[in-house]
């Protein structure tokens, strides 16, 4: 060991506070970290990779004929709506794993470390986001190869797949929020999956809503995951911005203004 | 200049590293820690020595900011571990008793990513990771993924870990469980050398060996409390250098043996549970031979005799007047001791 005297306390320049500009910076490592993992690990892509492919073949041909006559008519309909499903399935994972990393010891050197607290949080969210990014350009492959050509052009598609993995990343604040709280993976996983079926099932995602009864229509009409599957289908398919896109992102922004504090605080909290 | 900046730190009472004062943890019906309270002067290691489940690491969590304290109030150079916890974080290493460090990940990532956390840029992070891993011998291994390390190299990992941002109060919790007595002796040599660039190492241990190689002045802590405070050689006159261990041949002679004892050692001995076996701390281990002949005297015979170091059990008998709590864990790391000394 070098025989470098380390700096007596009193010369230290001490702060309390964390910056907005060294969260950032914290956030971004921890998200560094969560792609290092990612390379190291790649089998934890399955998921993202072979659900798209599948549940986009599947959901098509089982259903294009009875909804829209045809698949090549369904298209229009089913990629948004099967694109939102997956991609926010995929954000479940997040919770899970978010749980798996908390029992390593490597979240005690984190909570250690002067950092701000929310940047384990932000930056393992933040790595996800490449999950989403991979299951929504699989899922556009998908339908380009089945036949899909959106009329909104390339530059809409792209919006919304960022609209898309934006708000994967805000629901993903709930499932981190579980994964925090929760004592195990698995129940992390159980109480996901009963939040999120309701929620992407009872939606405009795969059936037109006027198929449905009056009260669940009522219910449908109301379910955030509805309009984000509007917005994506009139971004994609008419090249147009409505009122649906507005309301998704004030949606996607008033879910990380409640989960983002309780999330933090119930974190420092767990022992 | 000097005597400006001596004025200073007196002023931030930073003469006292740690500073606690009646720390409670209380999990469930468990008071885990009951009312602790240490002081650990600057540029000196502290050994806080118990068995498991005594409140070590609980106490040592408080400290590091990494539970909150249910009642008292902790410093660590002058600064509250509750109200100000980000500074106390810029003063603290710590290095919990499992490696908390990223096993997915390697070596070299695991330190940069760190080093990055902690305000370095990309190419003083990647130097402060090499730096550190040659400090600790682990340039080979730096590439491979931690799952192939053993636990001595993840240890060495997670000290360098806690060194990279030169901390002046390093936390050990057990740093030498589980280890072979080599690289239980290079960990001695590492922390030593830490306390000479000026750092001040708060370690715990179940070993008390281990505690008198390292601690300026020990704590015992049982069930919470602290049951004893001092130097090592203040601990060790109230214990005694060395331990008699002796069994006599027929049980009856028991009470003669310890009154003989007790004469010859001028101390009070104790009856284990085991019959005619009978322990008590030596000062002088030349004693026994006039022990020996005291007991032949009265035609005592022996059927088994040794003198041993004191173990933890002897300490906690001697300052507790009860033995280590018999849970499974503790039991096994005491007879870990008896073999080792």
């Amino acid at each position: 060991m070098r025989s470098v005297a380390i700096q007596p306390v009193a010369e230290r320049r001490l702060k309390n506070k964390t910056s907005f500009g060294q969260t950032l910076r914290h956030s971004l490592t921890m998200a560094y970290r969560g792609l290092l993992k990612i390379r190291r690990t790649p089998e934890q892509l399955f998921d993202v990779t072979l659900q798209p492919i599948l549940f986009t073949l599947m959901f098509t041909y089982i259903f294009g004929g009875a909804i829209s006559g045809d698949v090549i008519s369904y298209l229009p309909v089913i990629i948004p709506g099967i694109l939102v499903q997956t991609v926010i399935t995929t954000s479940i994972v997040t919770g899970v794993q978010l749980r798996e990393d908390m029992d390593k010891g490597v979240f005690d050197r984190f909570k250690s470390l002067p950092i701000a607290r929310i940047a384990p949080l932000a930056g393992a969210l933040l790595a996800d986001t490449i999950r989403y990014t991979i299951a929504t350009v699989l899922t556009f492959i998908m339908g380009y190869i089945m036949g899909y050509r959106p009329d909104g052009g390339l530059g809409n598609v792209v919006l919304a797949a960022i609209l898309v993995i934006f708000c994967s990343w805000a629901i993903s604040w709930i499932f981190a929020f579980f994964g925090v709280i929760a004592r195990t993976a698995s129940s992390v996983q159980g109480i996901s999956m009963i939040v999120l079926f309701p929620l992407t099932f009872l939606s405009n995602a795969f059936v037109p809503v006027n198929t449905m009864p009056n009260w669940l229509q009522w219910f449908v009409n109301i379910n955030p995951i509805s309009h984000l599957v509007s917005a994506v289908r009139e971004l994609v398919n008419s090249g147009t911005i409505g009122s649906d896109l507005g309301i998704s992102l004030i949606g996607a922004a008033v879910i990380v203004a409640i989960f983002a504090p309780i999330t933090v605080r119930a974190y420092m909290r767990r022992t | 200049m000097n005597t400006l900046r001596m004025k200073e730190t007196a002023s931030n009472h930073s003469q006292w590293a740690v500073e606690a004062r009646g720390l409670v943890k209380t999990f469930g019906d468990n008071r885990a820690v009951d009312g602790v309270d240490l002081n650990v002067r600057a540029g000196s290691i502290y050994g806080v020595l118990g068995p498991n489940g005594a409140g070590k690491t609980t106490t040592i969590r408080m400290l590091a900011t990494l539970l909150r304290p249910d009642a008292g109030s902790a410093r660590i150079f002058g600064h509250d571990v509750v109200k100000e916890s980000q500074i106390v974080r810029q003063l603290i290493g710590v290095t919990g008793q499992y490696a908390s460090v990223d096993e997915s990940l390697s070596a070299t990532e695991n330190l940069v990513i760190f080093s990055r956390l902690l305000g370095l840029g990309r190419a003083e992070a990647k130097k402060k990771a090499a730096d550190l891993l040659e400090e600790f011998g682990l340039t080979e291994a730096a590439k491979r993924p931690l799952k192939n390390f053993s636990g001595g190299m993840r240890r060495r990992l997670d000290l360098a870990a806690s060194l990279i941002a030169q901390p002046p109060l390093i936390f050990l919790d057990e740093p030498t469980t589980g280890l072979d007595p080599r690289t239980r002796a290079q960990m001695w040599e590492t922390i030593r050398r830490l306390v000479n660039t000026g750092s001040t190492v708060l370690l715990t241990t179940q070993y008390l060996d281990e505690a008198d190689q390292l601690a300026d002045r020990i704590a015992v802590i049982d069930r919470g409390h602290v049951v004893a405070e001092g130097t090592v050689d203040e601990l060790k006159a109230s214990v005694g250098s060395s331990s008699l261990q002796l069994r006599v041949q027929d049980p009856q002679d028991s009470e003669g043996a310890r009154r003989i004892i007790e004469q010859v050692l001028q101390v009070k001995s104790n009856a284990t549970s085991e019959a005619g076996r009978i322990t008590a701390p030596m000062k002088n281990a030349d004693l026994v031979t006039d022990l020996l002949i005291a007991l032949r005297t009265a035609g005592i015979h022996l059927s088994e005799m040794s003198v041993q170091k004191p173990t933890l059990d002897e300490v906690f008998l001697t300052i507790t007047g009860h033995g280590v709590e018999a849970s499974p864990a503790a039991s096994e790391s005491n007879k870990e001791e008896v073999v080792r000394v």
